[in-house]
């Protein structure tokens, strides 16, 4: 019922092009890099599958959602790339548990390598993807998505690694442990599995996604693509796309980086220039970028987006790929009506990561700020 | 102790003769498509230049662009088997898949996936598929292929199962030439295997090229050890380049920017190579080029080679300086390129090019004064000022700290640099234009490892730091690196997101003087 193509956004390699693109900027420097799955959508698309998306308003509400992601260390995905099949396995050992078959797929997380993989996994179930995820950017853990927020329960669920194995869990008694779970089951799989969660309907899906992620993440890369091409300023073309703002504009002086509890956590000190001179800028980092101070104040905190771009191209670096003496441009973009509310912000506020004295002001589109670089 | 520095670059071979630190002569031949007869030329104009007995000749280094010429170009590629351990893993992103079309059929486009491989953390993703090796060999054969590549999943952590599927690949193929993906590259399969790929591909030019090099010396007279620099600024011998051409990718701008630091004596700085038709610029740290933090592309292919991190301007002694229908001047990109000596105002040419504002504004005293004598004020200022921002949002944009960092200008076309840039002092040394031959002479041997270590067991990040400090130090004494000279110039350690067990990877990297006891003084 799905299926009708009028109803259906096929994208092409160009549109896989931009996608990397836009998805490592919506990445808020984790997710990992998208490139292993842009290559494998290319590999989909050339051997004649379809990748396609279909719009939240043309999803029934009765329709059966399965939403899945990449689960692990991104950087084991870039040596011991997936064998392929793994997020189709997934659909059909979930099908075959609950007796049901999956009308759509939907995205986990629209940043970083997380783009990709319902995409593949949809084009070789011949299903579509829902133009939506569930957190407009990336999150480091699987309950951080509007969809467990907002209620859904996602056991029982599957993973699947590249040998064959098949593992489902069958009930966890909340998001949290499942993530915990989870977490201990793809160390044994060899640090990078894909799990497909209990299927959503069409209804919850078109009230608790954040919407058209896609269609987004596509329009930011094709406009960084376009900006370079008329060799304008591609930071100010992914601001103006997404009403956000250059906040700052510096070098990066130091970089502190340690483990806590399997996570990257720290800390990119930035010495301004440009319009930021004589100011420092601090990210404070736990595999996403999470919060932005201009000299020891906050000014923007998670769940709005804070990116570190590369000045002279507009790409987004990841936190691993941080390095000292860099010139970067920091960019908030605000974050979507779902991840502020209350229970949202209980989840994936300051409080969230541990910031308890951070309290959360949601950054104004048009907010100007003070020293703004802009 | 004499040494002889060699840059055999796209245009110019140039050549140095060193006593010490002391640069004793310079000079530059156009670079031949034979490669041998530019430098036979070199060689020998240096040497009488020098007035040095060849026999005092203790080690001739050689740094070449001939290599990554070949890939860019695709010329001289030979077909390779790519073959990958790893199955069922990376199933869905075959060998090359990746490459330009065009660069792939050059080498062959024959990848084969074969059961095998490891895990993060050793295990055995499956065991090695011998039967399936035995079956690629009798192909091997059939094809009449005479090199191969072996890539297999996670081995800069293991690389046993390369060896057991190159042994048994020349159990039926005796005569293949084998390359291993654990002896090139690091984490990151895709990059590494299409390292390995291109050096196999290159092995066959990689033998005649060291060759003919051998022979260029061997006919001037000069029997002492040679060595080739490889892109982080440190030296292989003929037998190393043989095995390993893809090291050398990249190394004229190491040399170039590794002999401005040794010609000042200035360690952090930025260097401005200016040729006839762009101009590259990179930070100095410590004495070596900062590295560029992403994957570099060679000919398309992306690869995680340790790179210079170098900027690159359309601004050269050749640049066309023209005034627009606004007028505005501007100068490049187009250039005259190698055709400079003809088509420039001061060597009687009629074409208005940076060299001749130069001249023009007194900064530098070449060709004939009098040719640009019609040249108006006007516009050689407005070019001046042109080039200036050029060179400045250049520098500007490699500058690694607010500090005051010196500018060193080299290459021929250096001339256009001014004295100052901002804030900025510009230094030019003796010999800048044959900095890259310099930065050649004075290379480095290297030790370095790149793994990913497991903090369990008593194992702490310093133990593991320290151990891969010990083995990157044995691997540079090994290649040749005087012990009591060797320090670590890289130490990294970066924690992996998301895994227990506090799983890190650490990158170490070592270098020495040449051993020998031709160490130069620190």
């Amino acid at each position: 019922m799905l299926s009708r193509p009028d109803k259906l956004w096929t994208l092409t390699e160009a549109d896989i092009e931009a996608l990397e693109i836009g998805s490592a900027i919506l990445g808020t420097g984790g997710g990992g890099n998208p490139y292993i799955g842009k290559l494998r959508a290319r590999q989909a698309l050339r051997a004649g599958h379809t990748l396609s998306v279909i719009k939240m308003e043309d999803l029934p509400d009765d329709a059966k959602v399965v939403s899945l992601g990449g689960i692990g260390a991104p950087l084991i995905s870039f040596e011991r790339i997936k064998e392929g099949r793994e997020g189709l396995r997934c659909v059909r050992a979930l099908e075959e548990r609950l007796g049901f078959k999956a009308d759509a797929i939907a995205c986990e997380e629209i940043g970083g390598q997380n783009a990709m993989e319902p995409l593949i996994t949809a084009s070789l179930a011949g299903l579509p993807v829902v133009d939506g995820d569930g957190m407009g950017r990336a999150f480091p853990e699987m309950q951080m998505t509007t969809y467990s927020i907002y209620g859904h329960r996602s056991t029982p669920s599957v993973m699947c690694d590249p040998h064959g194995n098949v593992v489902i869990f069958d009930h966890a008694i909340s998001e949290k442990w499942h993530e915990r779970m989870a977490r201990a089951c793809v160390i044994s799989q060899g640090g990078a599995s894909t799990l497909a969660s209990a299927p959503m309907s069409g209804a919850f899906v078109k009230q608790f996604s954040i919407p058209d992620s896609y269609t987004k993440a596509v329009a930011l890369g094709r406009a960084v693509i376009e900006a370079r091409q008329r060799h304008a300023d591609p930071i100010a073309a992914i601001c103006e796309m997404e009403s956000g703002r250059v906040c700052f504009t510096g070098k990066i002086k130091d970089l502190k980086r340690h483990l806590k509890g399997g996570f990257v956590t720290g800390e990119a000190i930035i010495e301004g220039f440009d319009g930021c001179n004589d100011q420092t800028a601090a990210v404070l980092i736990q595999n996403e970028n999470l919060v932005f101070k201009r000299d020891g104040v906050v000014e923007i905190a998670v769940p709005d987006l804070i990116i570190i771009l590369d000045i002279d191209t507009g790409n987004a670096i990841t936190t691993e790929m941080l390095r000292y003496g860099q010139r970067v441009a920091v960019v908030a973009l605000p974050c979507h009506p779902l991840l502020r509310t209350p229970e949202a912000l209980e989840v994936v506020g300051p409080k969230g990561f541990g910031f308890d004295d951070i309290a959360y002001r949601p950054m104004q589109a048009d907010e100007p700020t003070q020293g703004s670089a802009t | 102790m004499y040494r002889l520095g060699i840059d055999v670059g796209g245009t110019n071979t140039d050549a140095v003769v060193m006593h010490d630190r002391e640069v004793l002569a310079g000079v530059k031949a156009a670079t031949t498509e034979d490669v041998t007869s530019g430098v036979l030329e070199a060689l020998e104009n240096v040497l009488s230049k020098a007035g040095v007995d060849r026999a005092k000749i203790a080690n001739v280094m050689i740094g070449t662009t001939h290599f990554t010429n070949a890939v860019i170009e695709r010329k001289h590629i030979s077909p390779v088997a790519a073959i990958r351990l790893g199955l069922p893993a990376t199933a869905c992103l075959p060998p090359m898949v990746d490459w330009p079309q065009d660069l792939r059929e050059a080498a062959g486009d024959l990848g084969y996936l074969v059961r095998g491989g490891y895990e993060f953390d050793g295990r055995e993703i499956a065991p090695l598929d011998g039967e399936e090796i035995d079956r690629i060999a009798d192909d091997i054969l059939a094809k009449k292929i005479s090199t191969a590549s072996i890539s297999s999943v996670f081995s800069p952590i293991n690389r046993q199962m390369e060896l057991d599927a190159r042994d048994r690949l020349l159990k039926k193929c005796p005569d293949l030439q084998v390359v291993l993906s654990s002896d090139i590259g690091r984490i990151g399969l895709l990059e590494r295997e299409s390292a390995a790929i291109m050096n196999a591909s290159l092995l066959a030019l990689s033998a005649r090229t060291v060759d003919a090099f051998a022979g260029a010396l061997k006919s001037t007279g000069l029997h002492c050890p040679f060595f080739i620099t490889q892109n982080d600024g440190t030296l292989m011998d003929a037998a190393m380049v043989k095995r390993f051409p893809v090291l050398t990718f990249a190394s004229g701008p190491t040399n170039s920017m590794r002999g401005a630091a040794f010609l000042t004596g200035i360690k952090n700085g930025i260097v401005v190579d200016i040729g006839g038709t762009t101009t590259d610029v990179g930070a100095l740290q410590l004495g070596f080029p900062r590295q560029a933090a992403t994957v570099v592309d060679i000919g398309g292919v992306r690869t995680n080679f340790r790179m210079p991190d170098v900027f690159s301007i359309g601004l050269g002694g050749g640049s066309l300086v023209r005034r627009g229908p606004d007028g505005a001047v501007t100068v490049g990109p187009q250039s005259v390129g190698y055709r400079l000596t003809r088509e420039a105002l001061v060597f009687g040419g009629d074409t208005l090019t940076a060299t001749d504002i130069a001249v023009a504004l007194g900064e530098a005293d070449i060709g004939d004064k009098s040719r640009i004598a019609s040249v108006d004020a006007d516009l050689a200022q407005g070019a001046r000022v042109a080039m200036t921002a050029m060179l400045e949002a250049a520098v500007e944009r490699s500058r690694i700290s607010p500090e005051p960092l010196p500018v060193i200008a080299v290459g021929g076309g250096s001339i256009l640099m001014p004295n100052r840039l901002g804030d900025l002092e510009v230094l030019r040394p003796d010999h800048f234009a044959v900095a890259n031959a310099v930065g050649a002479a004075i290379a480095q041997i290297s030790g370095e490892v790149d793994r990913i270590y497991s903090l369990e067991n008593g194992l702490t990040r310093e133990s593991c730091l320290k151990q891969a400090e010990e083995e990157a130090t044995e691997k540079a004494i090994g290649a040749g690196a005087d012990a009591a000279t060797i320090e670590v110039i890289e130490r990294e350690d970066v924690p992996l997101a998301y895994l227990p067990g506090n799983a890190t990877r650490i990158h170490v990297k070592v270098v020495g003087e040449m051993g020998g006891g031709d160490a130069l003084p620190a």
